[in-house]
């Protein structure tokens, strides 16, 4: 049965994930009128932030639906995109071990660049708490359920809100996340390089690649780094 | 809703829970070794600076160092601020104040 057991977590959990809603809300919202603009029904843009939850697929999506692109290829590129859940997947379980199977499976269905990195920050610095994660998981869900619907019915009446300059907000979030993780030595180099990597690769490789090979390098620089610290002790 | 249409978001939202649950699934059972602990450690420090470096440094597909890039701009005072210990809130106001004031002031491109 999923029910909150600790509700001061829970809250806790939505306190700390909602000032970063700002920065999902306008994705929501944009995303809610370019799909009227591409011809799906209001129905099918709820159904698909409602099922899919996840800005960047839900994204790309939208101009292959319009070019009729099918099934497979949307879904495959909807894989694709995702990947990189495979290592934020894997970096949470450590911490979910002693959950159990139905807890795991939906916690896991609420897993997005925002809530995962508020959880495992959280986990990392205090402990991990299965409340405060589904508080993070339940803001992240209603966020983009709330903002794809008003999107839906602002749709023609309100100009894209990324072309004033709103899809900075995506990164500002991420500054947010990032800036207080960088405490040491280690963490330093592992941003750095994962910064230098991810724009390199941007600019050569095609698609979303640059997130996983960037991500793949600097977690092979961290450990590195470490164990030649751990070796010097 | 047009059932192909339902159809083809079901299978992308099947896709998606894969990539979320497939870890979980897989090493709930043998565990993370050490080695692979070592590494997820650095995950979510790796991911943030990959998805925020290009979005700033090109953000138009292209390397833009320079006062003309808006979002360079934006991004080191949003920086600055959660260097400060600044509210989350505080640190994306002011990195999107900026940048709505850098566009409607129809400074650089």
């Amino acid at each position: 049965m999923i029910m909150v057991a600790n509700v001061g977590e829970f809250r806790a959990g939505v306190r700390d994930t909602l000032p970063l809603m700002l920065g999902v809300f306008p994705f929501g919202l944009a995303y809610g009128i370019f799909a009227q603009s591409v011809g799906l029904t209001p129905a099918e843009t709820i159904f698909m932030s409602l099922t899919v939850f996840a800005g960047a697929a839900q994204f790309i999506s939208l101009p292959m639906f319009a070019a009729g692109a099918g099934l497979v290829m949307i879904s495959l590129t909807a894989l694709l995109i995702n990947l990189r859940h495979l290592l934020m997947g894997a970096s949470l379980v450590p911490y979910m071990e002693k959950l159990s199977l139905p807890w795991k499976a939906f916690l896991c269905f609420g897993m997005v660049d925002e809530t995962y990195a508020v959880t495992i920050s959280r986990a990392q610095a205090i402990g991990y708490s299965r409340d405060y994660h589904f508080g993070c998981n339940a803001t992240g869900y209603v966020t983009w359920a709330v903002s794809t619907v008003l999107g839906v019915v602002l749709g023609s009446h309100i100009s894209d809100p990324l072309a004033w300059g709103l899809d900075f907000a995506m990164p500002a979030t991420f500054l947010a996340l990032l800036i207080p993780r960088l405490t040491d030595r280690t963490s330093l180099t592992v941003c750095l390089v994962a910064a230098v990597v991810s724009v390199a690769a941007a600019l050569l490789i095609p698609g979303k690649w640059y997130i996983i090979v960037a991500c793949l390098t600097a977690v092979a620089a961290g450990a590195w780094l470490e164990g030649d610290e751990a070796d010097a002790v | 809703m047009r059932f192909e249409v339902a159809l083809t978001i079901l299978c992308m939202a099947a896709a998606t829970y894969f990539t979320r649950f497939a870890s979980p699934l897989l090493l709930g059972r043998t565990g993370v070794p050490r080695w692979m602990a070592r590494l997820l450690k650095h995950v979510p420090t790796a991911m943030l600076a990959a998805l925020i470096a290009p979005a700033l440094l090109a953000p138009q597909g292209y390397l833009q160092i320079g006062p003309g890039n808006h979002y360079l701009l934006a991004g080191a005072v949003a920086a600055f601020m959660a260097w400060r210990r600044q509210h989350p809130a505080v640190t994306m106001g002011s990195g999107m104040a900026v940048m709505l004031i850098l566009r409607m002031g129809g400074f650089g491109v």
